[in-house]
């Protein structure tokens, strides 16, 4: 009897992990299938599509609708998937005709911004369309239930997922490397202008990829739809793990792609069995080890061949007269208005000056050093979690405590930094945006200490400072110090030897700049100004959360750049006013402010494309002829 | 004694040999010229020599000092100007700005936060281009320049930590014909004034059997011939590999 | 066969192309002249439609073909084969073909990858190796042949002889005799005044992005004061 029962329970046992194997598999084909199509769009179009998981999601949606609609039984069903994975294909191609067609030309981080545009309109279209409550879908006919083998019981859905993403995976390598159309789009990967100079419609070429693209993210929604409910954070959660997929598999590798799939699959099944502690932060851990040891992912390749060089930056001048008095204008108002102010005015007030100093800090790196951050939250996060912990822990009052901010920020941008300035472009994004998820879940999930998800209360200014008003001048104060500290910078030395390394390596090189020395620098210096402005966020909030680290802040502060314009030196600062302000404004206005400021951002991206304070300085010019 | 001193370089890539067993020697004031068909090793050899590739076997040597291997930062730190066949330049500054970062690297001082650059070494950059005949474009921004005021903006940036050797990649690639000679002409007459030792390729036959005051012959890794100018262009063996009949080059 | 009427073309603000006009006849070789920067390569950019022209007219075969799009201007039978090359590094030579092959109008043999093979024999020996596998000399043949694959009436070749080797360059002036004697009509542009003698029918002198001078090559052999003045060699 006690013989029986051990081995019952190593069949148990077993069957738990070769279960748990299968379901890591049928998440890797999934995976596989919006990465696919991910990887397959960038590959052309070399757009960082965020809009992708938002095809995923609309699949999804669409699939539920359908299917719950046609009468029920094979055909409703399967009839169902495919008309929504169509007609995602169709969105993917229109949204490629009416709106990425118009800005190939623009900067990468403008289109990434536009692709972003299309995911808040997205977010709250399907809000409106679907509702807010998660939706379950039917079970799939023929494929209910399990089959059994070697005494095991699958489901067999599973094991049909399993299938579908090696099939795909084979038809894309035929349809790339024995069709016409597939030496045409890989021709169209490494020189488009020359494609279209040789007879070849690229319009066309470019809008079939985003329908296939786009057609794979939703077969990879759509066929979630037996698995899992349909719900309105579909989107963000994939696209974040599709990127995951595809930045460790090697960008534009199919094959890369297809092997970090079943990495990453594995790695959630597992995940919570082995280590259940740190699950959110496992698959970023994995992705942050594969960078640093293969710096453009398992298969990728160091791009090669010849990518035109864009025009050169602008040469960064002394502000001309009129700009620089409207700006001493600007700070004599935000000095003298605020005494007539209300509360909530203050406020506003005081987090825009925060922001404007959190936006400048990320300008630094991204404007002059030339590198992206997805993930510049953190240092914002880790300085509003160093000083509520010092408060908390070390009972200090408020100024030591916002004195540590940016050490604690500032270190960890030396120890993240170190890994992050040595990848360029989309890959190192993706390390910043790793290192920060990693600190998001120590956050998180580190409960004893942070308080997890219930964040660290009571942190509030001392006496002197408690008043609104006097907060408000502190951090205005600090706020104008600190970027007006990082105008000085940019015209310093450093400055420029952190231009120069960004507009020609080989030059800086040869003469004698250590590039590395210089972005990495550059990076701890802009993770601790970003700190100074999360040490203020914390005491303006009286509390911390994870949040404060969490990508969507990563993302705003991106926004306020590229609102404002990279390649000006009031380019964050007048993006961190107008992104704050319209936010603010949209939210108190409508339920729908997602809407507002997605169709915003696509106006922007369609008729600035050099950011606000880029758009004005350009109207200047043409005005006034060379500044 | 020579500025640079090359023994035994060699290279080679997945198994197939680029570079095998090449020496020379360049003195100071002297220009020698690199040239050969394409692949047959200038390039990797160019690129082992100012620390872009780091040889399998062999030294190069700077004044005698063992400098095989370092990285090019470094090597411009020795005392070697670099240009390029493709021009680098910085093309978000003006041209004077380009030169005084390499003055202001040179004296160890890009690490500033807070003096701005626009007052220091402005001076030293601007006497330099004017030595160029570049003064008129100090202001301007790099990245609208002509190609040919990119090459000699290059030439003020490799001048500027006062090299004992200039190493340039063909140096006159993409210019008018008359440009070209003048260029040239240019950087004979500093290298004389100044003792730096030039090497240099070179696809342009009149450029090499103009300027240069020696030759070298590479042909698939190794030295095919090396020597005067008018000796290297009769040699029947250089003809044979790289020079051809001559009548699409001026008929030499 | 191509008629340019003062074309202009601007990057930025730059002014690049004031005015340019120039003519090829069918079956002729014209090579445009000029230094560096005089406008040469953004003429053949501007023709190609790959740099949208400010004004001007461009008459190909009786068609305005200013302002249209690269590939609709590629389809009407005008090759182009820029500078720098750009072979497509990670296809092999035959793919980097399929990517130029378009169909032949009526009347004309068409170019197939033997034919090419035949006139580029080193290409022969390397159909399955990828481009970026290739010298400089072999890669500016396979673009010439990416771009007959097209069977273009007239091709625009953009400084074929820079940075090769002699050697080099005197097949390749072979190859634009044969392609010449195929009836090609071609537009190339040059600064080896020695190359463009032995290739050319006629030549056209650009500078500043003005046309400066036009006429055949004997009398710009007969004309040291023309030379002097644009090509100061």
């Amino acid at each position: 009897m006690r013989w029986y029962g051990r081995c019952a329970r190593r069949v148990e046992g077993l069957e738990n992990i070769a279960l748990q194997a299968l379901s890591g598999l049928a998440s890797a084909s999934s995976l596989f299938l919006v990465a696919s199509g991910l990887t397959v769009i960038f590959g052309v179009s070399r757009i960082v599509n965020f809009a992708h998981g938002s095809f995923y999601m609309l699949g999804a949606y669409i699939a539920w609708s359908l299917v719950t609609r046609l009468p029920r039984g094979d055909f409703g069903f399967w009839g169902g998937v495919l008309a929504a994975v169509l007609i995602v294909g169709l969105l993917g191609a229109a949204v490629e005709v009416l709106l990425l067609r118009r800005i190939y030309r623009a900067p990468e981080l403008f289109q990434l911004l536009a692709t972003f545009g299309v995911v808040l309109v997205v977010q709250d279209a399907t809000l409106a369309l679907w509702g807010a409550q998660d939706l379950l879908g039917p079970r799939a006919p023929g494929l209910r239930g399990s089959v059994e083998i070697l005494g095991l019981r699958f489901p067999r859905y599973e094991l049909f997922l399993i299938a579908v993403g090696p099939v795909v995976l084979g038809l894309l390598l035929l349809l790339f490397h024995r069709t016409r159309w597939g030496t045409l789009v890989r021709a169209a990967t490494l020189d488009r202008d020359m494609v279209g100079a040789l007879g070849v419609n690229q319009r066309w070429l470019f809008t079939s990829i985003f329908f296939l693209g786009s057609l794979l993210a939703g077969l990879g929604g759509a066929l979630q739809l037996p698995r899992e409910s349909v719900n309105l954070h579909m989107d963000l959660s994939i696209i974040t793990e599709a990127f995951v997929v595809v930045v460790v598999g090697g960008l534009g590798s199919l094959a890369g792609a297809a092997l970090a799939a079943l990495l990453i699959g594995e790695l959630h099944a597992f995940g919570i069995l082995i280590f259940p502690k740190i699950t959110l932060v496992l698959v970023f851990l994995v992705m942050a080890v594969v960078l640093v040891i293969r710096p453009y992912g398992l298969l990728g390749r160091r791009p090669a061949g010849l990518i035109a060089p864009g025009p050169a930056e602008p040469v960064i001048r002394p502000a001309p007269l009129a700009l620089r008095r409207l700006g001493l204008a600007a700070l004599g108002l935000a000095v003298i208005l605020p005494p007539f102010a209300g509360d909530y005015a203050l406020s506003v007030l005081t987090e825009m000056a925060i922001m404007v100093l959190f936006a400048a800090s990320l300008h630094l790196i991204m404007g002059p050093g030339g590198m992206a951050s997805f993930g510049h939250a953190a240092y914002f996060g880790l300085g509003a979690y160093g000083a509520a912990l010092a408060v908390k822990w070390l009972a200090l009052p408020m100024l030591p405590a916002l004195a540590l901010a940016p050490f604690a920020a500032g270190l960890a941008g030396l120890v993240f930094g170190a890994f992050c300035v040595r990848l360029s472009g989309v890959y190192a994004a993706m390390l910043t945006l790793a290192f920060a998820q990693i600190a998001w879940s120590a956050a998180f999930q580190w409960v004893e200490v942070t308080g997890g998800d219930n964040g660290i209360l009571g942190v509030w200014p001392d006496a002197w400072a408690a008043p609104k008003l006097a907060y408000y001048y502190l951090t205005l104060a600090l706020c104008l110090g600190g970027t007006l500290f990082l105008r000085r910078v940019i015209h310093a030395p450093f400055g420029y030897a952190l231009r120069a390394q960004r507009d020609s390596p080989l030059r800086a090189e040869a003469i004698g700049i250590d590039s590395f020395v210089v972005r990495f620098a550059a990076f701890a210096l802009a993770a601790a100004m970003a700190g100074i402005a999360g040490g203020l966020f914390a005491f303006a909030k009286g509390s911390v959360f994870p949040t404060f680290l969490g990508i969507s802040r990563s993302v705003d502060a991106l926004l306020m750049v590229l609102l404002g314009g990279v390649q000006t030196l009031a380019g964050p600062i007048v993006g961190a006013l107008a992104f704050t302000g319209l936010h603010e404004q949209l939210v108190r206005l409508t339920d729908y402010w997602r809407l507002g400021l997605g169709l915003i951002i696509l106006a922007l991206v369609l008729f600035f494309p050099q950011g606000l304070a880029g758009a004005a300085r350009a109207r200047w010019e043409a005005r006034h002829g060379d500044a | 004694m020579a500025t640079l001193e090359v023994a035994g370089l060699a290279k080679s890539f997945g198994g197939v040999a680029a570079v095998r067993g090449v020496s020379f020697a360049v003195g100071p004031g002297e220009l020698l010229a690199l040239i050969g068909p394409n692949g047959a090793g200038k390039s990797t050899c160019f690129n082992m020599l100012n620390g872009q590739l780091r040889p399998d076997a062999g030294t190069v040597r700077l004044h005698g000092r063992d400098i095989t291997g370092l990285a090019p930062r470094r090597i411009w730190r020795l005392g070697v100007g670099r240009t390029f066949q493709i021009t680098a330049t910085f093309g978000s500054m003006t041209v004077r700005e380009n030169v005084q970062m390499a003055l202001l690297s040179h004296g160890r001082r890009l690490g500033g936060l807070w003096r701005p650059v626009a007052g220091q070494e402005a001076g030293t950059a601007e006497a330099l281009l004017a030595r160029l005949g570049m003064a008129e474009q100090a202001g301007r921004p790099c990245g609208i320049l002509a190609y040919g005021d990119l090459k000699r903006v290059e030439l003020a940036i490799a001048l500027a930590n006062a090299p004992a050797l200039l190493l340039m990649d063909e140096p006159t690639a993409g210019m008018a014909p008359g440009e070209r000679t003048a260029l040239m002409a240019l950087v004979a007459g500093i290298a004389r004034e100044r003792g730096i030792a030039v090497l240099f390729t070179e696809h342009d036959m009149d450029v090499v059997f103009g300027h240069a005051d020696r030759v070298l012959v590479l042909d698939r890794g190794a030295l095919l011939a090396e020597g005067a100018p008018e000796a290297v262009r009769a040699d029947p063996r250089v003809r044979a590999v790289y020079l051809g009949s001559g009548a699409t080059q001026g008929g030499h | 066969m191509l008629a340019v009427e003062g074309l202009a073309a601007q990057y930025g603000r730059a002014q690049i192309l004031e005015g340019v006009t120039l003519g090829v006849e069918e079956g002729e070789v014209v090579v445009l002249l000029g230094r560096n920067g005089a406008g040469k390569s953004t003429t053949m950019k501007a023709i190609m439609g790959l740099v949208r022209p400010s004004a001007g007219r461009v008459r190909f075969r009786g068609q305005e073909i200013a302002g249209r799009e690269p590939f609709e201007i590629a389809r009407l039978g005008l090759g182009y084969v820029p500078e720098d090359r750009r072979i497509f590094g990670e296809l092999t030579v035959l793919e980097n073909l399929e990517v130029g092959r378009r169909p032949a109008p009526p009347g004309m043999t068409p170019w197939t990858p033997e034919r090419l093979f035949a006139l580029f024999p080193s290409l022969a020996e390397m159909r399955r190796r990828p481009g970026a596998r290739m010298s400089g000399g072999e890669q500016q043949m396979l673009t010439i042949a990416r771009t007959l694959m097209g069977n273009p009436r007239m091709i625009l070749l953009d400084e074929p002889s820079e940075g090769l080797a002699p050697v080099v360059v005197e097949r390749m002036a072979e190859t634009i005799g044969a392609l010449k004697r195929e009836g090609l009509s071609i537009l190339l542009s040059e600064q080896n005044l020695h190359f463009a003698g032995v290739v050319a029918d006629r030549a056209t002198i650009i500078e500043k992005g003005r046309i400066r001078w036009s006429g055949t090559m004997p009398a710009l052999r007969a004309a040291p004061e023309v030379r002097e003045q644009y090509l100061s060699v």
